[in-house]
């Protein structure tokens, strides 16, 4: 075609627009950006992988954004009317089109294949050397199942609690979710953990926590009017305080069976079953 | 010329109908497409307002969390006692704020509106196929908007499930939600037979000469929307009407064994799926996601060509490109789907299918580009509106992409990241389509000019402060800040946000006063307006060769005939840097027929 594209001011241009980017993102490494700028906190091994992901992307759209935009506006002043100014008579152009179809679909084909990778990790393959608990979402809260010291669950001495999930730090941990009315979701901001608990279904997630410390739990599925309140606290101990714990939590539980305390009305009125109540109802049995 | 087909007078006969006289047949029971066009736009507008003023609510609430306002315990004594927004409540007023903005607002504005009143003048048709069909369309679409307002004042409220209602949430919700169902379901009715009516006039009562690839992409859009409607809402229908067997006949689709509610066996449960609920939602939701931006599209593309005085760039690859988001469109679904417990197997397929459906819309930017590149680019206020809607279909495709990997949804699926995509897609998308269509066609609706400067001021208003509402959503979403959540101050990762929701909703204060200036200007036009004559824009299209607003059966003596593409602006050698397309070839034939 003979209108050919000015480009080497369009380049010189854009050029300037991604270095001026370049300047306003540098404090990022600096870690001068506002808190609302960053991710939140890494808290589990496969946070760093996921996060990785996000500014890969974030900086291939972000390119993207600001070279579309540029032209966008450099078109507009460039080409705006003035007197005498004569349109460009083109249909269009079929090299650019395969040209800008390409790119495109390229990019894209890679970063399904990148992320493929990474989904992989985190959903399909689950860890052998697990330790495994069972979370049950309820109108408007978390149940934890541990197995307790047999090491099997559905047994009397499962550990259960409610809204309080703690893991030792170092050990993946495979979760089993289901739900005993409507979805919920179970969402670990901090681990990067995202799953709903879904009734009728068992599905099983998995996460390590890389840190000690102490985060909460959201409920990320509309479930109702307390969706916004149901929240429940994870604490990622070391293995020592982990152990002790749950001993803490055995100990309470066969107090509170042997006495049946009568008066102690439950903290979260729709959270029947308290620790010691009966096993849940399972799907079919 | 060859290409001029057979003379389709007969064919024409077939939306042919005589000129009403009395009032209630002229602007009440019409079967012209024009007047039902205004119809559907003026509901449109309506629904728009009540769908803002309900979002409006949820900001204030997410801005001031718990702070009462008392004029509202007034209005809504029983979600507000007091002034006080209760949880309940606050769930209606997003839910209904969606239904209402997706099925209320967007699609009867583009379809209905801008689809009814051009469709048929642009392809050369004297009315739709079936006029009447076409008046029922209409008709039954009123009583599903009764409805859906009428649900706020049944007992328990209106429907408070998220406008996707997924069960079994909205299987064991108060009556609001049967009414929700019931109102979709009339109007999935209208928009079928609209869908129809579409396809039937734009295949069949096209003018001589006007090929497929003469059509306007305005037409063109319409025509392939029309088709996703017709293959999309049955399916939504039928997951619909099995919701509501669920609640009212005791079946159990999606109610599986074994449900405790509140520490109560459900009473009917067993044997149900809840992922199928999803499942079929969303083989109509992301098909509805292009129904309501592929008219949008149409209408920029529309437009772009004729205040750039350039023909569009890449005509058949926008045409290819909007075949190729429908066939796309239907097996995309799954990635609304990716932590829902779905196979993530599966999961994978549907990201790769999603990272692909990016491109047809990549394409027709880059083409949008290309329109602008050499032109003679004219800043009316259509031009303005449809400019910001490719800025802006940017960002929300661009941010599509983050979503669209499975990995990185883990953390930002139903977050605000997800509510700050979609808007930029339907408000900073469809709505600026609809809005740079309103300007557009307004002179061809009512014969008279909106105040370009006034257009100017809102369309400037409407533009900064809509970045100022929705870009920061993306940011909250970033720190994990769930969507449809009432209180986030509950959550200690979430405290340090509400600055910004105040600004977000401070902005959105700006934003819909802004709205004002466009109803004002909208009524006061339609008597003070500048005269507009056939064609004020100097267009090429059909719809510029009729007087403005056109006569009943919209041409005068015979339909015109179609010699060449829609878009041929500053041909060289051609007088005037327009060339209709209904002028006959030859200078001195073109002199006669004007």
């Amino acid at each position: 075609m003979k209108n050919t594209i000015r480009f080497p001011r369009a380049a010189r241009t854009l050029r300037a627009a991604l270095f001026f980017l370049a300047a306003a993102l540098a404090p990022a490494a600096a870690g001068a950006l506002p808190f609302w700028l960053h991710l939140p906190e890494q808290a589990s091994t496969y946070a760093p992988q996921v996060d990785r992901l996000f500014h890969v992307i974030m900086w291939i759209t972000g390119v993207t954004f600001v070279i579309v935009e540029a032209m966008l506006l450099f078109f507009l002043w460039r080409y705006r009317h003035r007197e005498g100014r004569v349109a460009t008579y083109t249909h269009g152009n079929n090299r650019l089109e395969v040209v800008w179809t390409i790119i495109p679909a390229v990019i894209c084909v890679m970063l399904a294949l990148l992320s493929r990778r990474i989904w992989e990790d985190i959903k399909e393959n689950m860890p052998h050397d697990a330790m495994e608990v069972q979370v049950t979402g309820e109108q408007f809260a978390w149940n934890f199942r541990y197995p307790g010291p047999d090491g099997k669950f559905n047994t009397p001495d499962d550990i259960l609690t409610l809204n309080q999930l703690h893991f030792p730090v170092g050990k993946p941990v495979v979760v089993t979710l289901t739900s005993k009315d409507v979805i919920h979701s179970f969402f670990l901001p901090e681990f990067r953990v995202k799953q709903d608990a879904v009734p009728g279904m068992h599905t099983r997630i998995w996460f390590e926590g890389n840190k000690v410390g102490h985060w909460e739990i959201a409920c990320a599925e509309l479930c109702g009017l307390g969706h916004f309140r149901m929240k429940g606290f994870v604490s990622v101990d070391t293995q020592a305080d982990y152990e002790k714990w749950l001993a803490e939590q055995a100990a309470e539980q066969t107090q509170a069976e042997a006495p049946a305390p009568a008066g102690k009305p439950a903290a979260v009125p729709a959270a029947a079953d308290k620790p010691g109540a009966a096993p849940e109802k399972g799907g079919n049995s | 010329m060859s290409t001029v087909a057979k003379p389709r007078e007969e064919a024409h006969h077939a939306g042919v109908h005589a000129a009403p006289t009395s009032f209630w047949r002229k602007y009440v029971f019409s079967l012209d497409h024009k007047v039902i066009g205004i119809q559907y736009l003026i509901y449109a507008l309506s629904m728009l307002v009540l769908g803002g003023l309900l979002a409006t609510l949820v900001r204030y609430q997410l801005a001031w969390p718990g702070r009462p306002l008392a004029f509202m315990g007034k209005l809504a004594p029983e979600g507000m006692p007091g002034g006080q927004m209760l949880p309940e409540y606050y769930n209606s007023l997003f839910t209904m704020h969606a239904t209402i903005m997706i099925f209320f607002a967007i699609m009867p504005i583009l379809i209905g509106a801008f689809g009814n009143f051009v469709v048929p003048i642009q392809i050369g048709a004297r009315d739709m196929a079936f006029p009447k069909l076409n008046m029922a369309s209409f008709w039954v679409a009123v009583p599903a908007a009764v409805l859906i307002i009428w649900s706020f004042f049944v007992t328990g409220g209106a429907a408070a499930g998220g406008w996707t209602s997924y069960a079994p949430l909205s299987a064991i919700q108060p009556r609001g939600q049967t009414l929700w169902l019931i109102s979709l379901l009339i109007l999935g009715l209208s928009s079928l037979l609209t869908a129809v009516n579409f396809l039937t006039t734009i295949i069949n009562l096209r003018a001589p000469g006007m090929t497929f690839f003469r059509m306007p992409l305005t037409t063109w859009a319409l025509f392939i929307t029309a088709l996703l409607l017709l293959l999309a809402l049955p399916v939504l229908s039928a997951a619909l009407i099995m919701l509501l067997f669920d609640r009212v006949l005791g079946t159990t689709f999606f109610l599986p064994a074994g449900l405790v509610v509140s520490g109560q066996v459900w009473p009917n449960a067993g044997g149900g799926q809840v992922l199928l609920w999803q499942h079929l939602f969303w083989f109509f939701g992301h098909p509805e996601v292009y129904i309501m931006i592929l008219p949008a599209m149409g209408i920029t593309s529309e437009i772009l060509p004729v205040f750039s005085r350039k023909p569009i760039f890449g005509y058949r690859a926008m045409a290819y490109s909007m075949c190729g988001i429908a066939g796309l469109g239907f097996i995309v679904w799954g990635h609304h789907m990716f932590q829902s417990g779905m196979n993530p197997i599966l999961g994978t397929t549907f990201m790769i299918s999603t990272m692909v459906i990016a491109v047809p819309s990549a394409i027709k930017t880059f083409n949008w580009l290309g329109t602008l590149w050499g032109g003679d680019i004219r800043f009316t206020t259509p031009m303005l509106n449809a400019l910001s809607f490719v800025s802006m279909f940017v960002i929300g495709g661009l941010s599509g992409i983050f979503m669209a990997s499975t990995p990185v949804d883990i953390f930002i699926h139903d977050t605000y990241f997800i509510v700050g995509h979609i808007h930029y897609v339907l408000f900073g998308g469809s709505l600026f389509g609809a809005f740079a269509g309103l300007y557009y066609w307004y002179p061809k609706m009512f014969g008279r000019m909106m105040n370009e400067t006034w257009g100017k001021v809102h369309w400037a208003i409407t533009f900064v402060t809509f970045n100022l509402v929705f870009f920061p959503m993306h940011f909250l979403g970033m720190r994990g800040m769930p969507r449809r959540i009432y209180d986030y101050s509950q959550y200690s990762h979430l405290k340090g946000l509400q600055p910004m929701n105040q600004f977000m909703t401070l902005s959105l204060f700006v934003l819909g006063a802004g709205q004002v200036i466009l109803v004002l200007n909208f009524f006061l036009s339609m008597r003070r307006g500048r005269l507009a004559g056939p064609n004020p824009w100097h267009a090429n299209t059909l719809e510029w060769q009729t007087s403005s607003p056109p006569p009943h059966e919209n041409f005068v003596g015979r339909i015109p005939t179609v010699y060449r593409g829609p878009y041929e602006y500053s041909a060289p050698g051609h007088g005037s840097d327009y060339w209709p397309q209904s002028e006959p070839p030859g200078p001195a034939a073109a002199k006669a027929h004007a």
